[in-house]
């Protein structure tokens, strides 16, 4: 394989990337505006300081706005985990460019939204202080960062004890490591809690839950449709039956 | 998992790309990837390249809702 298939690869992330975010901005748009109206209307009743003039009115950031950044935010985990994909093929085990796809897109959602999603979970607007913003922002990719690396480690853990443990005890102490050093930066980070007083909590819930579905749909429909494509592209001969039976 | 040196044991074996070939895309396309995360996650929240409140106003349902701090 060369650099060939590397670019075919990455053109085909980028492309289920994009079709990920069109059904993730559905789930969004159903899902998540509601507890986000919620709690803008919340702040606007109780707020001193905002109401001013918008620049960007809620019908165009619920909208077009939202569609901009879940389609952006698709090409690029499309395109990143096709990378990540390229170095995962051959390497992860005897799995096939369809499982390998499945794989790489469910270790992407636990690891860059999960993990951190558990430490620092998403807020809707009105909470948060803003005097906070750039030390949740930097310990948030930390989580993100950290809980890649961390996987990363562990697979290759996973690999070296494969000869003497076998695959199954392997791939358990692997992931045990994982939750355990998780658990540690989980217990050491510092936490936030800055949900207004009086801030409904089913409205948290619903917001918090919305944006799962949001990354639990972004991240199967990129495994499912980037699978089916680089099965495709990497199994030529088998295409013809396969497209027709 | 098989061990990355030995030969899968699966009927197709893939060959592994070599990361050699993989580093240039990776390091082009990967950075560029992250700008563009960049833009719809961060700018104009922690740190702002772009003055003003556009960008963020913008990707503002779609920052929240991807679970990036946003304010």
């Amino acid at each position: 394989m060369n650099s060939i298939s590397v670019r075919a690869l990455l053109v085909r992330g980028m492309l289920a990337g994009l079709i990920a975010g069109g059904f993730a901005m559905a789930v969004a748009y159903f899902l998540g505006e509601g507890p986000v109206d919620a709690a803008i209307a919340f702040e606007e009743s109780h707020s001193h300081e905002h109401g001013g003039e918008e620049l960007v009115s809620r019908a165009l950031q619920s909208t077009a706005g939202l569609a901009t950044g879940v389609l952006v935010f698709g090409v690029a985990i499309g395109g990143i985990a096709a990378l990540a994909y390229c170095v995962a093929l051959g390497r992860i085990g005897g799995f096939g460019p369809r499982a390998t796809a499945v794989l790489v897109a469910g270790g992407a959602l636990v690891t860059v939204y999960v993990v951190p999603y558990l430490k620092y979970p998403p807020n809707p607007p009105a909470v948060g202080d803003p005097a906070t913003i750039g030390k949740r922002t930097a310990l948030y990719f930390l989580m993100v960062v950290l809980s890649v690396l961390l996987a990363v480690a562990v697979v290759i853990l996973g690999q070296r004890l494969a000869p003497q443990l076998g695959n199954w005890n392997a791939t358990l102490v692997a992931v045990a490591a994982f939750v355990v050093a998780a658990g540690l930066a989980f217990a050491f980070l510092p936490s936030f809690n800055e949900v207004p007083e009086g801030f409904p909590a089913t409205v948290v819930w619903e917001f918090r839950l919305a944006t799962l579905a949001i990354q639990v749909t972004v991240w199967t429909v990129f495994g499912l449709v980037f699978g089916e494509l680089a099965e495709r592209l990497l199994t030529p001969q088998k295409t013809p039956a396969a497209a027709v039976s | 998992m098989a061990h990355s040196a030995a030969p899968a044991t699966a009927a197709p074996a893939l060959t592994p790309i070599s990361l050699k070939t993989i580093a240039p895309w990776a390091v082009f396309v990967g950075v560029l990837m992250l700008v563009l995360l960049y833009f719809v996650g961060a700018e104009q929240g922690a740190t702002s390249l772009v003055s003003g409140e556009s960008v963020h106003e913008w990707v503002h349902d779609g920052r929240h809702l991807l679970g990036f701090p946003c304010h």
